[in-house]
């Protein structure tokens, strides 16, 4: 391995070097591309982040966004599973704790896949095998990773199943998926993701297919773990309260891109990209005084194989002729610092910005 | 899982006594509302009237249709006495009756025959298995590919091409050209490897059009489950691909698998009329088409009530082994 | 917003057809002891061993004009009631009004009247639409259904809804596949519109849809409202969807309204500890108060089966207030308030209903330590305050009204 750069160079904005960084994981110019029929299907096109053990980044952004696609890329599962003549085309680089990914033996991420790093899904019903008890989906996820006979195994599946909440482990651990509830399965979920200890966890949608209240507890033990564990947490959600919840940077997608990165609260209170500004407008908030009027965003979600030209937002951005000589169809606009560790990529002036939302948006939210 | 078990045997015996009844129904029903005489399809058209009465005596043909029923359904299992028209014949169970044509009894024939057909239907089962799922398998893992699109023409040709046209390519190619195996059916008690040599044509010309249909089938349904997310999640956990499709995917997408296997296999110890046929094996099948050609009722219908508990034995195999595999299948 | 244009135009067009039978503020639709079980059989025989209690006895109004909210979370029967009242289902028991006619069991003959003026919007855009049809064909379906030549003939009645959905009136001819999933829920919403119906019912209507979609979404539900004088029942888990579209709520419980009341009552001054748990649970878009975990309750385990649901007060197994009157005494819905039902013993911010009744339950002692000792002493003192306001007024008043209330049931 190349000696760890400290240059820390603008982050978001990807590095041409290829040295591993000193961040835990590094996500560097990252390209998801799928050949189909109808054309090349740009899922995530550039993108570039980095994050340290011990924090949540939460990737927000609406379905077709890239952010699945991102999460399957770091674990390496398109390739994994991936037959037949029309292959995923990834490019870029993806650094966790000093290997990079994309170019590392499949063979030797697969091994770090489920120990290193690991990964909690939207369904638990449809994500566990029907066949299996939960003790023996564990026990598996254990073995692979650890030369330990299968009643050691066991064991470590039922302290886990204790860890997660689920009552009477011991007698649960010989149930298969379908005897368990929506949040059950989703505890057994992340017992199952977390019994190597993993340092990386990759969490998609983790609560939208539960209950409000069950949701609560899932949020809840989240947190617990990753306090407990310290592991680099990522939150794939399109919940903004969800990644309000647990994230403490965030990272908004469109069209396969990241629009606006920073720490939770900048995005929040200082959004600088117009589409950031569309999500909180669109979403009813039980924190406020009822709203008059939802403000949506206009259109629907851009094509991923005909990507607008320019800013992918231009089409549905209320503000896209603004910017002199028709620049936000034209050009794309690359992600640039408007505030310490915060970063969007939009062609209006940073002035123009802080003022359109000091003045125009944050009034109606 | 006993309770299970035990509701699915009684719903099978319900459903063989309902089939006896139905079939017997069928066959000396319809002929009587047809206006044909079973009596004398018996004797023969140019039967004088006094014989054609006879047999209609011993037969109990002129009984009303529930004493024959009974008295069919209870030959079945604790014999019967033919004693109308003077002679006295007796039917020890299971009695299915006399054969029309060459007045055997029905049961020793289908007991001579049924093991020819079963060594076939099993043999090319095995063959079918391991290729139709290999092929099926390997077809899914390299979708799209030049070897996908061969093996899927291979088994379109395979399920499309009528088995007396494969068959008598084999036979023409391999026994008659090149001589390698000796088309004759040798009884299994007599010499192993005679009897080997004789089924391996039919097996294979067998096993070609099932092994078509099952690798067609396995590469559908192999195709959906790898698409499942608890694939996904194995390969998340870190599995080696062998261990991701040859257990986590296999035994999902074994479910169908089982379930036409279990229906071919019932279907198919009924006689594989055309593989009998084709390569003259003394099988349930050649026997069911004789008895077609000569209107040997009692032949026709002891071999249907043999296919009838064959496919029922069959279901019953499938349905516990589903229970085994899915274990939602258990509590439901 | 090309909606807004939309709805204007087709209000001036609409504006003659326009008739309401039911003034606003009047009961358009009444519901009283309605039930729905589902058989489970089992064995041979296909014996009838229980039932799932998806509805099992609620009452509750609909008002001319305005936007009943249904929430509660999944297996509450929130959804069997939308199909109960929409008569998609039979119910068990209890009766069904419909503008003062009894509908409850009205056949298939005897419902075609009434499927004009009733109409459901479901959840999925991509499976409630038959992809083989044009989507002219799938709006104008109600009209052929029904008989109905609308003026002008169907084709025109059909480009007309589209544009009051905010779509583009030239594609007609389109199949659903060409379109994205916020507008396939427009085409849902122009084909319940297509026979002026008077109470839309709604079942989810937007939770399939993306955060920016879904406010489009919502908001052409408002506008529609506005402009038809369109009555709702929207039945959704989303509380802040819930309480953006909603005059009045309902929160079910397994199978049972346990609070029913004016939107601002209910989020403001919850009563059912029911409904303050499902509301803390909501994750809130502050990173300002990540940390502010005490407000939070957290409900122990999951919701019982509707199999068997829990004797007494269904709620009693998770609620961290229930005593001994909980687990044997069902609770009524009562009026305790102004515009606020509740069936609780022990209700939040109010006089407790069973104030002899102090010792917890220890399922309640379990569940009470996930909850903040800052939300226990709040609601104990909100709990105390009011009960003393209700014992300096003239306690005549609130009392007699409880009662007269419980006589009602």
């Amino acid at each position: 391995m190349t000696e760890l750069s400290k240059t820390g160079a603008a982050v978001g904005e990807p590095t041409s070097n290829s040295s591993a960084p000193s961040s835990f994981l590094e996500v560097r110019d990252l390209k998801v591309h799928f050949p189909t029929d109808d054309g090349l299907v740009k899922s995530v096109d550039g993108l570039s982040f980095q994050l340290e053990k011990g924090k949540t980044l939460g990737i927000v952004g609406e379905s077709g966004s890239g952010k699945s696609v991102t999460s399957l890329g770091i674990m390496g599962l398109h390739t994994a599973g991936q037959y037949g003549k029309r292959k995923a085309q990834l490019s870029g680089e993806i650094w966790l704790d000093g290997t990079e990914l994309l170019s590392a033996d499949p063979d030797h991420v697969r091994k770090l896949r489920g120990r290193q790093m690991a990964m909690i899904f939207q369904d638990p019903l449809s994500a566990l095998h029907p066949y299996y008890t939960i003790g023996q989906q564990i026990v598996e996820a254990y073995r692979i990773h650890h030369d330990v006979d299968k009643k050691t195994a066991k064991r470590r599946a039922v302290e886990m199943l204790d860890r997660v909440g689920i009552p009477q482990p011991d007698k649960r651990v010989d149930s298969y998926p379908h005897e368990f509830s929506g949040g059950m399965r989703q505890r057994a979920m992340i017992a199952m993701s977390l019994v190597n200890n993993p340092e990386l966890l990759i969490a998609d949608e983790p609560t939208t297919a539960l209950d409000v209240t069950v949701q609560a507890q899932i949020l809840d033990l989240i947190r617990d773990l990753q306090k407990e564990f310290g592991s680099a947490v990522i939150v794939i959600t399109h919940d903004l309260g969800v990644v309000a919840e647990l994230a403490d940077d965030i990272l908004v997608m469109y069209g396969g891109r990241c629009v606006e990165r920073g720490p939770a609260e900048k995005v929040f209170y200082e959004p600088r990209h117009p589409y950031t500004w569309g999500l909180l407008g669109s979403m009813p908030r039980l924190d406020r005084e009822q709203q008059e009027r939802l403000i949506p965003v206009k259109g629907s979600p851009p094509s991923l194989i005909n990507i607008p030209s320019g800013c992918a937002f231009n089409p549905r951005c209320p503000y896209a002729d603004l910017p002199k000589d028709n620049v936000t169809r034209t050009v794309r606009p690359e992600l640039a610092e408007v505030g310490s560790r915060h970063w969007a990529a939009c062609h209006l002036g940073k002035e123009q910005r802080e003022r359109i939302w000091t003045e125009e948006i944050a009034p109606k939210l | 899982m006993l309770a299970y078990l035990i509701r699915r045997l009684f719903a099978a015996a319900v459903m063989l006594v309902v089939i006896v009844l139905v079939v017997f129904s069928i066959f000396f029903l319809f002929p009587k509302w047809a206006g044909v005489d079973v009596a004398l399809s018996f004797v023969g058209k140019q039967a004088d009237p006094a014989a054609v009465e006879g047999v209609r005596q011993k037969l109990g043909l002129g009984e009303p249709i529930y004493t024959q029923a009974w008295e069919f359904f209870k030959g079945i299992f604790a014999g019967r006495t033919y004693s109308g028209g003077g002679d006295v014949t007796n039917c020890p169970a299971p009695c299915f009756g006399y054969s029309f044509r060459t007045e055997q009894s029905v049961w020793p024939v289908l007991t001579d025959r049924l093991p020819v057909t079963l060594g076939l239907a099993l043999g090319a089962a095995v063959l079918w298995l391991i290729f139709g799922l290999a092929a099926g398998v390997l077809s899914a893992l390299k979708r799209g590919t030049l070897w996908d699109r061969t093996a899927m023409v291979v088994a379109l040709a395979g399920v499309s091409l009528p088995i007396y046209f494969t068959g008598m390519l084999s036979l023409a190619i391999f026994v008659f050209g090149l001589k390698w195996f000796n088309g004759d059916y040798v009884p299994l008690e007599d010499s192993f490897s005679g009897w080997f040599g004789g089924m391996i044509l039919p097996w294979i010309t067998l096993a070609f059009l099932y092994a078509a249909m099952y690798a067609r089938i396995t590469r559908a349904t192999m195709l959906e489950v790898l698409g499942e997310d608890y694939i996904r999640t194995a390969r998340a956990k870190g599995l080696r691909e062998q261990t991701v499709i040859g257990k986590h995917a296999m035994r999902s997408t074994m479910t169908p698998i089982l379930t036409m296997l279990g229906m071919d296999l019932g279907a198919l110890i009924g006689g594989a009329i055309l593989t009998e046929t084709t390569f003259s094996l003394p099988g349930l099948g050649q026997a069911v088409l004789n008895a077609i050609k000569t209107q040997d009722l009692p032949i026709i219908l002891g071999v249907v009530l043999i296919t009838s508990l064959a496919v029922l034995i069959a279901n019953l195999v499938v349905d516990v082994m589903y229970a085994v595999i899915d274990p939602r299948v258990r509590l439901s | 917003m090309s909606d807004e244009k939309a709805v204007t135009k087709s209000a001036q067009a609409d504006g003659a057809t326009l008739t309401k039978d039911a003034a606003p503020g009047e009961t358009l639709l009444k519901v009283t002891g309605l039930k729905k079980h589902f058989p489970i059989k089992k064995g041979l025989l296909q014996r009838q061993v229980g039932a799932v209690h998806a509805v099992d006895g609620i009452d509750f109004e609909v008002r001319a004009g305005e936007t009943l909210g249904v929430v509660g979370e999944s297996g509450c029967g929130k959804s069997t009631m939308g199909r109960l009242i929409t008569r998609l289902l039979e119910p068990t028991g209890g009766k069904v009004e419909f503008e003062g006619k009894d509908i409850t069991h009205l056949g298939v003959a005897g419902m075609r009247p009434l499927r004009r003026d009733v109409q459901m919007i479901f959840q999925d855009p991509y499976s409630s639409l038959n992809p083989r049809h044009t989507i002219g064909t799938i709006i104008g379906a109600p009209f052929r259904l029904q008989g109905v030549e609308p003026e002008g003939g169907i084709k025109t009645e059909v480009q007309r809804l589209l544009s009051v959905v905010g779509l583009n009136p030239e594609h007609y001819n389109r199949y659903p596949h060409e379109f994205s999933g916020g507008q396939r829920q427009r085409i849902g919403i122009a084909r319940a519109l297509a026979l002026n119906p008077k109470l839309v019912v709604a079942d989810e209507p937007v939770s399939a849809l993306d955060v920016s979609i879904q406010a489009q979404v919502v908001n052409l539900l408002d506008d529609l409202q506005e402009e038809l004088g369109l009555t709702y029942v929207i039945i959704a888990h989303d509380l802040s969807v819930v309480r953006h579209v909603s005059d009045r709520i309902a929160v079910m419980y397994l199978g049972k309204i346990v609070e029913l009341a004016d939107r601002d009552l209910l989020y403001r001054t919850p009563m059912h500890p029911y409904t303050k748990a499902l509301m803390s649970a909501v994750p809130i878009p502050d990173p300002r108060r990540k940390n502010a975990k005490s407000e939070r309750i957290l409900l122990k385990g999951d919701v019982p089966s509707p199999i068997s649901p829990p004797s007494g007060c269904r709620f009693h197994t998770r609620c961290w207030k229930a005593t001994e009157i909980c687990r044997t005494t069902e609770p009524p819905l009562l009026e305790l308030r102004p515009g606020q039902q509740v069936a609780c013993h022990h209700p939040e911010n109010f006089a407790d209903q069973a104030p002899q009744d102090t010792v917890l339950l220890s399922a309640a002692k379990e569940a009470a330590e996930l909850v903040a000792d800052e939300v226990l002493a709040e609601s104990a003192a909100t709990s105390a305050a009011v009960a003393a306001e209700v014992a300096k007024e003239t306690t005549g008043t609130s009392e007699a009204a409880e009662a007269s209330d419980t006589t009602e049931k």
